[in-house]
């Protein structure tokens, strides 16, 4: 349907303007095709993320991400039952079973060697096994002492004879076999069972959620201050306020790692929820009070002279009035406090009861680096939230950045 | 189950306990300070004025109690630290900053820092712009931002997996599995193990940043570029501009403020750039940077208080010229309302 729509207006521009008509349908065909580009590019690595979390993790770690979707061919030996499993039919003793195991998705292609005659009709070159392409799945092979096999693809076998089987290991051929792609939630199962990454699901929420809420009441409250009372160094305080959005963490971690360690608040939920409040409250201060600074004064005054206290103006007209930007604020302060590394290193232990997502990720990656079934299941495990949170409010979360696109990471 | 119920237990009491604080002091407030009436039921409001300069501080005080425990106060303590020794205990003078100055892991990160702040600032706000311009004129233009957007969801751990997985290296003659090498490979090359390329490994860092911050800056820049009249555009067009010519003498001057915007900022997340080092490198194969040093000389060693603080004091004056610009910038804000 785009194609359509796209070659009638290369088209239309083409006719309006004759001598140019190349060069406007030239750019117009780059612009397409680089920003194609660019979201391919921005795209894949966290596309190729989630399809290896899915892929069995052998598999995994020999292939390529992108060949997930190929079915792979394998060159396999298949081997019959032993004697003692053979029954007897109407005279004839039949040993039949399945080479795949229970549950398989494998599918035979081709078979033949091993203990099976040759059909003499295929040629085979070096490195190959030999017979292997000599049979289709289903046709009837004649062995010399006049016992028959038969292979279906999906791997169950028959092998009848006039006389009894004799032989104690059973007998060996070969096949070519299918595997089509498989995607598997063992990985998940694996970290949740073995990692405890649900605990550390659990440990960021519990960070994240009073880590959001308590900064946003207490902001608004001040930024309501900020714009509509009256007080001395209202100004001066505002511009600290605005001067301190921008002050690295990293200045405040020594002096409050010492601080806590000696009044025993050290390590623990009350600690980095104080912590997180303290670090977000600059920026939700200004980005409310640009916000409450913009509903129109004649509101305010009039429900003065109405006689209404500032107290009832804040609770009953200006909070519910501020919805969007305390949303807007709660989204950022919410990616923020899930995706922080730095804080919850030095503020929460590494106990399983304490250890966040991008904690525990960063753990993997040093213990189980070789292991991209963990990693990649257990980084999917942590962007997952944010990300869906990001795509259901993101026009909150533009709204915040255009608002005060002054802090940033 | 245990620990959702502590959880919401302690939301409960956290909320309250705000709630009862802002709701209790207005009561005691009005309480105390009440209007008198007289018998005759004329009102007096001779305490209202005490009564309404206190309250502004009602509202006020508990923000400005936690900014200055969380931000104030320790960042003046870090500076008077960075005079100290390890444990913070014996004044020293200069000898952490001096101590500084030699250290060859120091002068590698303000190196790394440097290149840092010289590629990713420009990089992200170049192609943020350059797709913002090309997103205006694609129907599906608002799709491709969202997803060129996404990655600022992402966790910068979680970034660093997932361009670890990318950089994966597996030796020549068994099959790739990571991206970069596979593509290698396929057009004839040798397979590298990319993080430990010296030089060459911070800029494959630096990628997982651009990658992150380029659709923050494209989201700014197309909302400024909304803002250029389209009149003036027309009226280049019409005199004979070109588009790269509109776009260079035209778009770029109506929006270098939001261009400069976005450059501060991201150069500010530059400066503490941490996690993604930690987790792809921890600073091995020469990609050490301050914020990573600083982290590490907080622990190493049980802990280095003096030296750490000097770490963090750099990251700060850094910071400084930003601040001030941010705080110039707002109040010509103020000034024009």
């Amino acid at each position: 349907m785009t194609t359509k729509a796209q070659t009638m207006a290369g088209a239309a521009e083409a006719t309006a303007a004759p001598t140019g008509g190349f060069q406007v349908s030239l750019g117009w065909w780059i612009t397409r095709i680089s920003l194609a580009l660019i979201v391919i590019a921005w795209t894949i690595p966290t596309f190729g993320l989630f399809i290896s979390s899915l892929r069995d993790k052998d598999q995994l770690a020999i292939t390529g991400w992108w060949t997930a979707l190929q079915t792979s061919i394998a060159t396999e030996q298949g081997r019959t039952a032993a004697m003692d499993a053979q029954v007897e039919q109407g005279g004839q003793y039949v040993l039949s079973g399945s080479v795949f195991p229970e549950g398989s998705t494998k599918r035979v292609r081709t078979y033949g060697g091993g203990f099976l005659t040759s059909s003499g009709t295929v040629e085979y070159g070096q490195g190959e096994q030999p017979g292997i392409r000599d049979y289709t799945p289903g046709s009837v092979v004649t062995l010399d002492d006049g016992s028959t096999f038969v292979l279906e693809a999906d791997g169950t076998y028959t092998y009848t004879s006039a006389t009894p089987f004799d032989f104690d290991r059973g007998r060996r051929f070969f096949m070519e076999t299918e595997i089509p792609p498989t995607f598997t939630l063992a990985n998940y199962q694996e970290i949740f069972r073995a990692e405890a990454v649900d605990q550390s699901f659990i440990n960021t929420f519990t960070v994240v959620i009073p880590a959001t809420i308590i900064p946003i009441a207490i902001a608004a409250f001040a930024s309501y201050a900020f714009t509509w009372m009256e007080f001395p160094g209202r100004r001066f305080l505002f511009y600290i306020v605005v001067a301190l959005i921008v002050v690295p963490l990293q200045m405040a971690l020594i002096p409050l790692l010492r601080l806590y360690n000696n009044v025993g608040l050290s390590k623990g939920y009350p600690g980095i929820w104080l912590a997180h409040t303290g670090f977000g409250l600059p920026l939700a201060i200004y980005l409310l009070r640009n916000y409450i600074g913009s509903l129109p004064r004649e509101l305010i005054e009039s429900a003065k002279i109405d006689g209404a206290s500032h107290f009832q103006i804040f609770t009953r007209l200006v909070l519910p009035l501020s919805v969007p930007a305390l949303a807007s604020f709660a989204i950022f302060q919410f990616l923020w406090v899930w995706n922080d590394l730095l804080v919850a290193l030095v503020f929460l232990g590494k106990t399983p009861d304490q250890i966040v997502l991008t904690s525990k990720l960063r753990e993997l990656l040093g213990s189980r680096a070789d292991n991209w079934e963990i990693l990649t299941s257990s980084a999917f495990v942590s962007i997952i939230v944010p990300v869906l949170v990001f795509f259901a409010l993101q026009r909150y979360f533009v709204r915040g950045l255009l608002a005060g696109s002054v802090k940033g990471g | 189950m245990q620990q959702i119920l502590s959880g919401v237990y302690a939301i409960l009491i956290g909320v309250g306990a705000m709630v009862l604080f802002y709701f209790g002091t207005n009561l005691v407030l009005d309480k105390v300070f009440a209007d008198e009436v007289t018998p005759d039921r004329r009102v007096i409001k001779s305490r209202e004025r005490i009564r309404e300069s206190i309250r502004p501080w009602i509202f006020v005080l508990p923000a400005l109690l936690l900014l200055l425990m969380y931000l104030v106060y320790p960042a003046i303590q870090t500076v008077i630290l960075s005079f100290f020794n390890a444990t913070g205990g014996e004044f020293v003078g200069l000898r952490n900053y001096e101590w500084a100055i030699q250290d060859g892991e120091f002068l590698q990160s303000i190196g790394n820092n440097i290149l840092w702040l010289l590629i990713v600032p420009f990089v992200s706000t170049a192609l943020g712009l350059v797709i913002a311009v090309l997103a205006d004129r694609v129907r599906w233009g608002t799709l491709a931002k969202s997803m060129i957007f996404m990655p600022m969801a992402i966790s910068f751990v979680g970034a660093s997996v997932i361009w670890k997985f990318i950089y994966d290296y597996r030796p020549e003659g068994q099959a790739q599995i990571g991206v970069l090498n596979a593509l290698v490979t396929a057009l004839g090359g040798q397979p590298q193990a990319w993080l430990t390329i010296p030089f060459w490994n911070n800029i494959f860092l630096m990628i997982i940043l651009i990658w992150i911050q380029t659709g923050f800056a494209m989201v700014l820049m197309s909302a400024a570029l909304r803002g250029v009249p389209e009149e003036t555009l027309e009226a280049a067009r019409i005199d004979g501009a070109n588009e790269v010519q509109i776009f260079f003498r035209i778009m770029i001057p109506q929006i270098i403020g939001t261009i400069l915007v976005v450059w501060t900022t991201i150069t500010i997340v530059v400066l503490k750039v941490f996690d993604i080092v930690l987790a792809m490198t921890n600073g091995q194969w020469d990609t050490e940077v301050l914020a990573n040093l600083m982290y590490d000389w907080m622990f190493r060693g049980g802990g280095d208080f003096g030296r750490g603080s000097v770490l963090a004091t750099v990251i700060m004056i850094a910071v400084i010229p930003i601040m001030i610009w941010n705080i110039r910038r707002f109040r010509a804000e103020e000034a024009s309302r």
